[in-house]
C-alpha cells in the first residue's frame, strides 16, 4: 500500500505493509540506518524520530499512521553536524558505544525547543531513553552546552523540514 | 584526527593494508584485488600498524574490536605517542580480523591496554627511528643530532626539517631496529598520551550515518530471524514450514539441528528467511514449532534455591583454600557472624541486539560481525561449516555494546549457516526477546558466610561456603586474615553463562565488602578506617589473581580524601557506604552516598571513585567515561535486574522487565586516579564491582537495612 509523507523535508512514498513500523521503513526501506532498532516495544527509544516535530519511538507506530505527516531523523536533525546538540555531543566526547546516542539527540533536540535552557529537573523529565554503557553525565552536561551555545549563537540551526 | 579526507590513492591504499575490508563506513564488498596486488615502492609500511605514504597519508591501525570502550582512539594513540606525529595528522583504520599481522584480536578481560601497551609503543618507536636513520643518511649527520616533532625530523645544528612524508620512501630501505632495543620516549615527555581524545565515530554517531553490525549492508542480501527453543538446549521436532514459506517476503523456512551440544555453539531452530526483516519477522509470529525441550526444562530458579541450601549443609565439593584453623577461632571467638547472600542470574542487555552478516559461497565465507572475539569466532564457524579458518575473513564492525555478551559468536555461527543453506549473503538480527532469552548470563551464586572478630575488633577467621560461583583461590580477603577458609560446591546446570563486564567480580565483590561492612559494625569500628586496618601492606601481590596491599590503600586512602568520608555532616536519611575490589590488574576504591524514601526507593546522590590503572592514563576522557558508565551499569543491576528461569525458560523477554537505569536515576560520579609507579593496565572493567557494595553499605549506613540478596527491588519498602 503506497504511503505518502515527508521525511527530512524531503516528500517520499513507500509501497509497504500498512502495519510495517515506521523504524523498519526507514531502515530498510529507505536505508536510514541512523535510526535504531534496541527493544521493539517504545521502552528503550534508540529509535526515536520527530513526528510533526515531537519525539515518537518509531518503533511502534506503523507506517500507515504516518501518511501525510512530517519525520524527522538523526540524518535530518541538521545539514552538517551543526545542530546545537550534536555538536555539543562532540565536545563533551559523549558516546561510548554509541549506539543510543541517535535517540538521545532527537530527544535532547526537541527538549530545547521546548525549553531553551532546561534545568536537571526538566532534562530527568525528558530524557527516557536508555543508555546501555551509562553516559547520562555527559548527556546531561551536552544537553546545557547545547543550551549555552543556543543561546549565543547568532543563527540558530534548523531541521530540514524546518521544524526548528 | 581524520576518517575521511584521504584521497582515492590513500584509501585504496588503506583498504589494500588493511587486508580489505571496512574503511570509513563502507559495507561494499571487499576489492580483493588490491588486497593482492604489490604495494607501490614509495609508502613506508614499517609494521602492519603503520603506514606513511609520500603524499603525506599517516595510516595506524586500530587492531581490537570496538565496544564503546575506547580501544580504537588508545591503541593507536600508543603508536602515535611513540611516532612522534600529531592526533591530527594520523587516519585510523580499523583492522580486520588477520592475527598474522596483529596477534591477538581481542575486546575482553580489560586486556587491550596492558597486552598491547609496549609492544605498541615499540612498533611506534621503531618506525621513529628508522625515520631518523633516512633524515640521518639524506643529510649527512648523525642519527643521534636529530629529533622529531610532528611527523618531521629536525635537526636543530644545519636548522634542517623533513617531513616524514618526504622521508618515506628512503625510510622504507632502513634496516628495521630490533624491537626489543628501539629506545621509548620518557614518559614525562608524552604529548599525547594523557590528553583527552574523543572518540573517533562521534561525528558519525551524532549524524547518524551506517557505523554498527546491525546497519551493514551488502548487495543481495537478505534478511533472517531464527527461532531457538525457549528451553535451553531444546531440539525441534517438527515445524509448520510450508505455511511460513507462503508468507509475504519470505524466501525460505528451514530447520537447522544444530552443531554438537555446546549453548555457545551452533543451536538448533527454525530459520526464516525473507526480502525484508520486517517480513521474516512478522512470518515468524506464525511459526508454529514442536520443541523437545529436554532434561532443562526441569529447572526454576525456586529450584537452584533449594539445592544451594542442600549443598551448603553439606561437605562442599572442593576446598579452594584454606589458612590457619577456622573452627578453632570461631569458638575463641568475641564476637561470630553468620550470613548469606544470593546474587542472581543477570543479563548483558547489549542495547544493540546480537546481529551478524555472512556470505559463504564457494567453501569462502564473508562476516561482518560485532564480536569481541573475532578469532573464537572465525573458529566456530570454521569447525561448525566444515571451512578451512584462512578461507573465512571477519570484518570488525563497530560494536553497540558488548559487556562480555560478544564474547561468545552463537549468532555468527547461526547467520554463516543460514547463507550457506540460502547460497546468498543474509543478514541475521535478533529480537531483543531472543536475546534476552538466549544469553550467556552472568551466573549466579549463593554464598553461606562466618566471620568473626576479637574483643580488640580485629578480624581473626572468615570462612565463604559457595555455590555456583568459581572462587579464585587469591579472592581477596584471602591472605589477610589468619584463619581462612574458601569452599566450593558444584551445582550443574543447564543454563548458558558467561563473562559479563567483571566476571566473577561482579557478584563476587557484593559478598565480601558487604560482609566486610558487617564486620566493622560488629567490631564498632569506622567501615573504612576497619578496611584499611585489615589491609596490610606487608601483603604484596603474587604471580596469579591476588593484588598488593599497599596499592588498595592507596586508593582507599584516595577515596576518603575526595569523599569527605568522616568529615561532611550528611542530610537527614542520607548515609555513605565504601566498598574497594582488585580486578583484571585495577584497584577501585569507591563511595557512595544514598538515601532511601519512606516507601523504600533508593536514591543514589553521588558516586566518588578511585583508581589506581599504573602509570599512564592513555586517554582520561575515555578513562572516565568508562568509570562513570561502569558505576552506572553495577547500580542499575543491584536496584533492579535478575533473569529467573522457570522451567528451563527464562522469564523476563525485555526492558519492560528488565529495567536498566534511566537518566532520572542517574547520579554525578566524581572521578580520581592515582598514578602509580605500575605498567598501565585496562580500564573497562575494573571500576564496575566495588559500586554494587558501595551502594549496599550506604543504604545499610542511612537506615540499618542490609541488603544480602540482590537485586533490591523492593526489599526496602
Amino acid at each position: 500500500m503506497p504511503v505518502s509523507l515527508r521525511i527530512n523535508g524531503k516528500p517520499t512514498t513507500v509501497d509497504v505493509p500498512p502495519d510495517m513500523p515506521l523504524l523498519w521503513v526507514l531502515r530498510d526501506t529507505l536505508d536510514l540506518k541512523g535510526t535504531k532498532f534496541g527493544c521493539g516495544i517504545a521502552q528503550c527509544g534508540a529509535c526515536t524520530v520527530h513526528l510533526a516535530g515531537v519525539p515518537v519511538r518509531s518503533c511502534s507506530i506503523p507506517i500507515s499512521a504516518v501518511a501525510g505527516q512530517s519525520i524527522t531523523t538523526i540524518e535530518g536533525l541538521s545539514r552538517d553536524g551543526s545542530h546545537p546538540v550534536q555538536r555539543a555531543w562532540e565536545a563533551i566526547d559523549v558516546p561510548q558505544c554509541g549506539y543510543c546516542q541517535a535517540g538521545q539527540l532527537m530527544v535532547a533536540a526537541s527538549l530545547l525547543k521546548t525549553k531553551k535552557n532546561p534545568t536537571d529537573a526538566d532534562i530527568d523529565a525528558a530524557m527516557g531513553n536508555i543508555c546501555r554503557c551509562g553516559t547520562y553525565n555527559r548527556i546531561r552536561e551536552a544537553i546545557h552546552k547545547a543550551a549555552a551555545m543556543s543561546a549565543t549563537a547568532s543563527a540558530t540551526s534548523r531541521d530540514d523540514d524546518g521544524e526548528a | 584526527m581524520t576518517t575521511s579526507t584521504v584521497d582515492r590513492r590513500a584509501f585504496l591504499q588503506v583498504m589494500a593494508l588493511a587486508g580489505g575490508g571496512i574503511a570509513f563506513g563502507a559495507f561494499a564488498p571487499v576489492e580483493r584485488a588490491l588486497a593482492a596486488s604489490p604495494f607501490l615502492a614509495d609508502p613506508f609500511t614499517p609494521s602492519p600498524f603503520i603506514r606513511i605514504t609520500a603524499d603525506g597519508v599517516i595510516t595506524i591501525i586500530a587492531k581490537n574490536p570496538e565496544e564503546g570502550q575506547g580501544v580504537r582512539q588508545s591503541l593507536p594513540m600508543i603508536i602515535a605517542e611513540e611516532l612522534d606525529v600529531d592526533w591530527a595528522q594520523v587516519t585510523v583504520v580499523q583492522a580486520d580480523s588477520d592475527e598474522s599481522k596483529y596477534g591477538v584480536q581481542l575486546a575482553g578481560g580489560s586486556l587491550s591496554t596492558p597486552m598491547n601497551f609496549d609492544q605498541h609503543r615499540k612498533v611506534g618507536a621503531a618506525a621513529r627511528a628508522m625515520l631518523i636513520a633516512a633524515a640521518a643518511k639524506t643529510w649527512g649527520v648523525p642519527a643521534s643530532e636529530c629529533t622529531t616533532r610532528s611527523a618531521a625530523v629536525l635537526h636543530a645544528a644545519t636548522s634542517r626539517r623533513a617531513s616524514y612524508a618526504s622521508l618515506a620512501a628512503t625510510a622504507a630501505t632502513m634496516p628495521a631496529p630490533a624491537l626489543d632495543s628501539v629506545p621509548l620516549k620518557d614518559p614525562a615527555t608524552y604529548r599525547l598520551l594523557g590528553t583527552r581524545v574523543p572518540g573517533l565515530d562521534n561525528r558519525k554517531i551524532v549524524t547518524g550515518k551506517p557505523l554498527f553490525g546491525i546497519d551493514v549492508m551488502v548487495p543481495g542480501m537478505l534478511h533472517a530471524v531464527f527461532e531457538k527453543c525457549p528451553v535451553f538446549g531444546g531440539k525441534v521436532v517438527s515445524a509448520n514450514l510450508d505455511h511460513v514459506r507462503k508468507l509475504p517476503g519470505v524466501t525460505h523456512a528451514f530447520v537447522v539441528n544444530g552443531v554438537g551440544t555446546a549453548l555457545d555453539g551452533l543451536m538448533p531452530g527454525v530459520a526464516v528467511v525473507a526480502d525484508t526483516w520486517y517480513n521474516a519477522n512478522n512470518a515468524r509470529q506464525q511459526l508454529q514449532v514442536t520443541w523437545d525441550e529436554g532434561a532443562t526444562a526441569q529447572q526454576s530458579s525456586m529450584w537452584f534455591s533449594q539445592r544451594a541450601h542442600e549443598l551448603a549443609g553439606k561437605a562442599p565439593d572442593r576446598v579452594v583454600r584454606k589458612d590457619g584453623d577456622v573452627d578453632a577461632a570461631f569458638a575463641s571467638a568475641a564476637k561470630v557472624v553468620e550470613a548469606e547472600y544470593f546474587y542472581p542470574f543477570i543479563s548483558h542487555a547489549t542495547l544493540e541486539p546480537q546481529n551478524c552478516t555472512a556470505h559463504v559461497v564457494n567453501g569462502k565465507a564473508e562476516i561482518w560481525a560485532t564480536t569481541q572475539t573475532p578469532q573464537q569466532g572465525r573458529d566456530l564457524v570454521a569447525k561448525s561449516l566444515g571451512l578451512a579458518p584462512a578461507d573465512i575473513t571477519i570484518h570488525l564492525v563497530r560494536i553497540g555494546g558488548g559487556f562480555g555478551r560478544r564474547l561468545k559468536n552463537d549468532y555468527m555461527v547461526e547467520a554463516a549457516w543460514l547463507s550457506k543453506e540460502v547460497g546468498r549473503p543474509v543478514k541475521l538480527v535478533w529480537t531483543r526477546e531472543d536475546d534476552m532469552r538466549h544469553g550467556h548470563y552472568r551466573q549466579a551464586g549463593y554464598h553461606f558466610l562466618k566471620g568473626a572478630v576479637d574483643a580488640q575488633g580485629k578480624v581473626t577467621a572468615w570462612r565463604d561456603r559457595s555455590v555456583l560461583e568459581a572462587m579464585r583461590v587469591g579472592e581477596y580477603p584471602g591472605r589477610f586474615i589468619p584463619n581462612y577458609l574458601l569452599e566450593l560446591s558444584n551445582l550443574p546446570h543447564g543454563i548458558p553463562t558467561g563473562a559479563l563486564r567483571a566476571p566473577g567480580s561482579n557478584g563476587i565483590a557484593f559478598v565480601i565488602q558487604s560482609f566486610i561492612d558487617e564486620l566493622a559494625h560488629a567490631a564498632g569500628k569506622d567501615p573504612l578506617q576497619f578496611r584499611l586496618d585489615l589491609l596490610s601492606p606487608a601483603v604484596t601481590a603474587v604471580q596469579g589473581d591476588s593484588f598488593d596491599g599497599a596499592r588498595m590503600r592507596g586508593v582507599l586512602e584516595l577515596v576518603r580524601e575526595k569523599s569527605g568520608w568522616g568529615k561532611r555532616t550528611l542530610a537527614k536519611g542520607r548515609g555513605l557506604g565504601v566498598a574497594f575490589h582488585f580486578s583484571h590488574r585495577g584497584y577501585f576504591a569507591e563511595v557512595v552516598e544514598a538515601s532511601v524514601s519512606a516507601a523504600g526507593v533508593v536514591t543514589v546522590h553521588k558516586v566518588w571513585v578511585a583508581g589506581d590503572v599504573g602509570s599512564v592514563i592513555t586517554n582520561p576522557s575515555g578513562a572516565e567515561n568508562q568509570c562513570q558508565g561502569a558505576c552506572i551499569d553495577g547500580v542499575s543491576a543491584a536496584l533492579g535486574q535478575e533473569i529467573t528461569i522457570d522451567r528451563g525458560r527464562v522469564v523476563q523477554g525485555n526492558f519492560d522487565r528488565y529495567p536498566l537505569l534511566r537518566m532520572a536515576r542517574a547520579f554525578p560520579v566524581e572521578v580520581h586516579f592515582l598514578r602509580s609507579a605500575n605498567p598501565p593496565t585496562g580500564m573497562g572493567e575494573p571500576a564496575l564491582p566495588p559500586v554494587i557494595p558501595a551502594l549496599t553499605n550506604a543504604i545499610f549506613a542511612a537506615t540499618g537495612k542490609r541488603i544480602r540478596s540482590l537485586p533490591i527491588g523492593n526489599q526496602l519498602a
